[in-house]
């Protein structure tokens, strides 16, 4: 039990520095962009927990938008999480009862969930619990820092941690590409087609196009590639 | 609108999507291409999420190119998590310093 959220926590080191940076980032912007407080800034990363969501409605208090506005562009941003709770659903377990499923479900991140889903063990609570505690932490000091000390630090540094989370992707899906000529067809798939999202369709909100990207890669690769039964269970 | 109006608003939306699938959904999933499916959707999102994005952090393409092409090599060499994120910063940042 002790054993596994410590192991959960020192999985969560990369996703903690990494927050610390982007948070910082999301800190000066609540700042400068909507007036917010330190603190106020601060409760919005405890108790949200994710980069998109949170600047989307920075952008919507700074423009005074309605609360109709806010729950759709919440709704379009952040659904990528319930496929990814589903999918984490799936390797659960059975020490995950109803009770921990509702609190563990409060730290599904991109990162959170691309680690976990990486684990061949079936996910304990504790793990979950270890992880998310230390990603938290990095991204709410992080955001109380960029509020509170904006500017501090020298502009080089802060704009080359912009890269360190989406380092850390791809360190989570060459590895696999390596070994499975499926999981190279999903990724070329999925980053193609958000290319031409970016590119040919920019009214695309980004939400959405990650999610038909993902959505369309992975079925196409199930239909031509179905798993064996061991691999899914894994 | 009160600003703590607005705060519940965001954390009770972002909450509910990531909690009624993973609270709710017990069973194992029988079809095959279902299972497929969700096999590969965690390598699709964050593939999709990292290009071309990845190129548009930093604030300048080479120094995002540089750390880009940093971490795939030594992801290839499955390298630690960490270090492949760190060394793409790194990267990012010392042909930071030329530009």
């Amino acid at each position: 039990m002790k054993n596994s959220f410590l192991r959960g926590m020192s999985h969560g080191i990369p996703i903690c520095l990494g927050y610390l940076s982007v948070s910082f980032g999301f800190g000066i912007l609540a700042v400068s962009k909507a007036g917010l407080s330190v603190f106020q800034a601060s409760i919005i990363s405890a108790s949200n927990l994710t980069s998109a969501g949170q600047k989307a409605g920075i952008d919507v208090i700074a423009a005074g938008g309605t609360i109709i506005e806010m729950i759709l562009l919440q709704l379009t941003i952040n659904i990528r999480y319930s496929l990814m709770a589903l999918s984490l659903s799936q390797k659960l377990d059975k020490r995950f009862t109803t009770p921990h499923r509702l609190m563990a479900s409060y730290g599904i991140t991109d990162e959170i969930f691309a680690v976990c889903s990486a684990q061949k063990a079936p996910l304990t609570p504790a793990y979950m619990y270890g992880m998310i505690l230390i990603a938290a932490v990095g991204w709410v000091t992080g955001t109380a820092l960029g509020a509170a000390a904006g500017e501090l630090l020298p502009l080089s540094v802060s704009k080359a941690m912009e890269i360190v989370l989406y380092g850390m992707f791809i360190a989570i899906i060459i590895p696999p590409a390596k070994k499975q000529h499926s999981v190279l067809f999903v990724i070329a798939m999925a980053a193609a087609l958000s290319v031409v999202f970016r590119y040919c369709l920019p009214m695309v909100s980004d939400g959405f196009a990650i999610i038909i990207s993902a959505v369309a890669a992975s079925a196409a690769a199930a239909f031509i590639f179905p798993v064996k039964d061991e691999e899914a269970e894994e | 609108m009160s600003i703590a109006v607005y705060i519940i608003v965001i954390a009770g939306v972002t909450y509910l999507i990531r909690m009624i699938p993973f609270t709710f959904f017990r069973k194992k999933i029988k079809s095959r291409f279902f299972r497929s499916f969700l096999y590969y959707i965690p390598y699709a999102v964050l593939s999709a999420m990292t290009i071309p994005a990845i190129f548009y952090t930093t604030h300048n393409i080479w120094t995002a190119i540089a750390g880009t092409a940093v971490a795939v090599a030594l992801a290839f060499f499955e390298m630690p998590l960490i270090v492949v994120a760190l060394a793409a910063s790194g990267a990012a940042f010392l042909v930071g310093l030329f530009m």
